[in-house]
């Protein structure tokens, strides 16, 4: 019995959900921060995104070690191909809430263009999303993989929409151009974590299945 | 004229001088039907149908007493010499019944060559003697050819350019490593067309078993190799098709990359990532 490297693997696990549950803070908190135009939040977001950055180097080094150190094969070797790809997907993540921490600073405390409806509900959706991709990974569950996977689309739908809606405003206000811009990175970011939620989902698969599949849904 | 007078035929030493005899085309080399081995009441091994690809490297992975190296010697009736084991099933080589009782085995031995887990060089005879043992075995004493056969025989094993200015030393005075490649050159000398390793490196130092490694590779274009290993990573690195055991039984066979990828079995899977064994 290897114990000691299947004991690594597990911990290599804890190290994926940690950086998750980073991610998905970060990510609230920036729509929160939008929401509450609350400046300070912002820029502690968007420092504390080196955490993640970091958090994800310690992983990629652990994987590589053990690569190194244990030639693992089979299921062991695509857990750790596995984890090695998320963790990238992840920290693009939360590049992209500090992006929109970053588009929070630029507003400032400058009037509303709109309400917010679509865009913490983008939010509440991808944080959702990422949750259950974390959950599918450590149950080794294909089937809601592909689940979660399909799901993007309901962001895109409201990315879609969101987007409709600040043309127009843009078309009737031309002075709003500068602060719709600003909402439509927002709603992109958005949208980029609910793509980079399908890579995880296909990694998944990758892991359970040993089959590289791409557009899942 | 039937297969099994071909083989009888090989026994001409003509025919055998350092070149493979009667060659066949189809892909499958040899090829095991439904093959059991008992020792009185024991199985070792179960109703085991592999089939070993010409020109490729066939690994036999699987945990201690599984019946790998039994299997393997079924192959080229190693057995018979044992008179405890009892084999029944087929060994086809080439389409031709290794078993059937028209056939030689001492000539089958000669086409199906065999590595041993430790060097096995005659340690007081020359490298030279111990190349040709085999050919002198069966008559041949020409100089000439004798020569030829020795020069073929250490080259393919990666030996030659080591030691040919000491041709008469003894055996014994090689290291591990050049022991096995001396091994290797011996059972290569009379023209096997099948190559059967036994754990070949087990015994080596990392870069004596690096050599053997790469030496696999260039054989093969020349035999098709059944190897044994107990170094999942070798079966790894120099196989073409994997076939893991487990208590007598073959439980899986494939090309050696999905193997080690994406095993179908459970218990492949859990013997290749050190779960059990």
């Amino acid at each position: 019995m290897r114990n000691a490297f299947h004991e690594y693997l597990e911990e290599l696990d804890r190290d994926l959900d940690e950086m998750a549950q980073m991610v998905i803070r970060s990510v609230n908190r920036s729509v929160e921060a939008l929401k509450a135009k609350d400046l300070e939040a912002a820029e502690r977001i968007i420092e504390d995104d080196i955490h993640i950055n970091d958090m994800r180097w310690e992983i990629e080094e652990k994987s590589i070690q053990m690569i190194a150190t244990q030639q693992p094969v089979a299921t062991d070797l695509r857990e750790i191909i596995a984890v090695l790809n998320i963790i990238t997907d992840l920290e693009r993540m939360g590049d992209y809430a500090a992006g929109i921490s970053k588009i929070v600073l630029k507003l400032g405390n400058g009037p509303e263009v709109k309400a917010l409806i679509d865009i913490p509900r983008m939010a509440e959706i991808s944080v959702e999303l990422i949750e259950k991709s974390i959950e599918a990974y450590k149950k080794r569950d294909d089937i809601v993989a592909r689940e979660v996977s399909a799901r993007d689309d309901e962001i895109d739908d409201l990315y879609d929409q969101v987007q409709r809606e600040l043309i127009a405003i843009m078309l009737e206000n031309p002075g709003k151009i500068t602060r719709c811009t600003y909402l439509l990175w927002t709603a992109h970011n958005l949208e980029r974590i609910g793509d980079r939620v399908t890579n995880i989902c296909e990694r998944i698969i990758f892991l359970v299945t040993g089959e590289m599949v791409e557009n899942v849904s | 004229m039937n297969r099994s007078d071909e083989l009888m035929m090989d026994m001409n030493p003509d025919v055998i001088q350092g070149e493979n005899s009667v060659k066949g085309s189809s892909r499958i080399h040899m090829e095991t039907k439904d093959l059991t081995v008992k020792y009185g009441e024991v199985t070792g091994v179960k109703d085991v149908s592999l089939k070993v690809e010409r020109n490729r490297v066939t690994a036999l992975i699987g945990p201690s007493g599984c019946g790998k190296t039994t299997f393997l010697r079924a192959f080229n009736r190693m057995h018979d010499l044992t008179r405890v084991a009892r084999v029944t099933g087929q060994v086809l080589l080439d389409g031709v019944d290794v078993y059937h009782p028209d056939t030689n085995p001492v000539l089958i031995r000669r086409r199906i060559g065999m590595v041993f887990q430790k060097p096995t060089p005659f340690p007081t005879m020359s490298i030279y003697d111990n190349v040709v043992a085999g050919l002198k075995l069966v008559g041949i004493r020409k100089r000439q050819v004798l020569d030829e056969v020795c020069e073929k025989a250490l080259r393919q094993a990666a030996l030659f350019e080591e030691v040919k200015d000491r041709l008469k030393d003894a055996g014994g005075s090689l290291s591990g490593g050049q022991q096995q490649r001396l091994s290797i050159a011996r059972a290569l000398a009379v023209g096997p067309e099948v190559l059967l390793m036994d754990e070949p490196t087990s015994s080596l130092d990392p870069q004596s078993t690096s050599r053997i490694e790469e030496l696999i590779q260039t054989l093969k274009e020349d035999v098709s190799i059944v190897i044994v290993t107990h170094n999942m990573q070798q079966a790894a690195r120099v196989s073409d098709r994997t076939a893991f055991f487990y208590v007598g039984n073959m439980i899986e066979v494939g090309d050696t990359k999905s193997m080690f990828t994406n095993p179908k079995e459970k218990r492949t899977e859990d013997y290749i990532t050190g779960r059990f064994g």
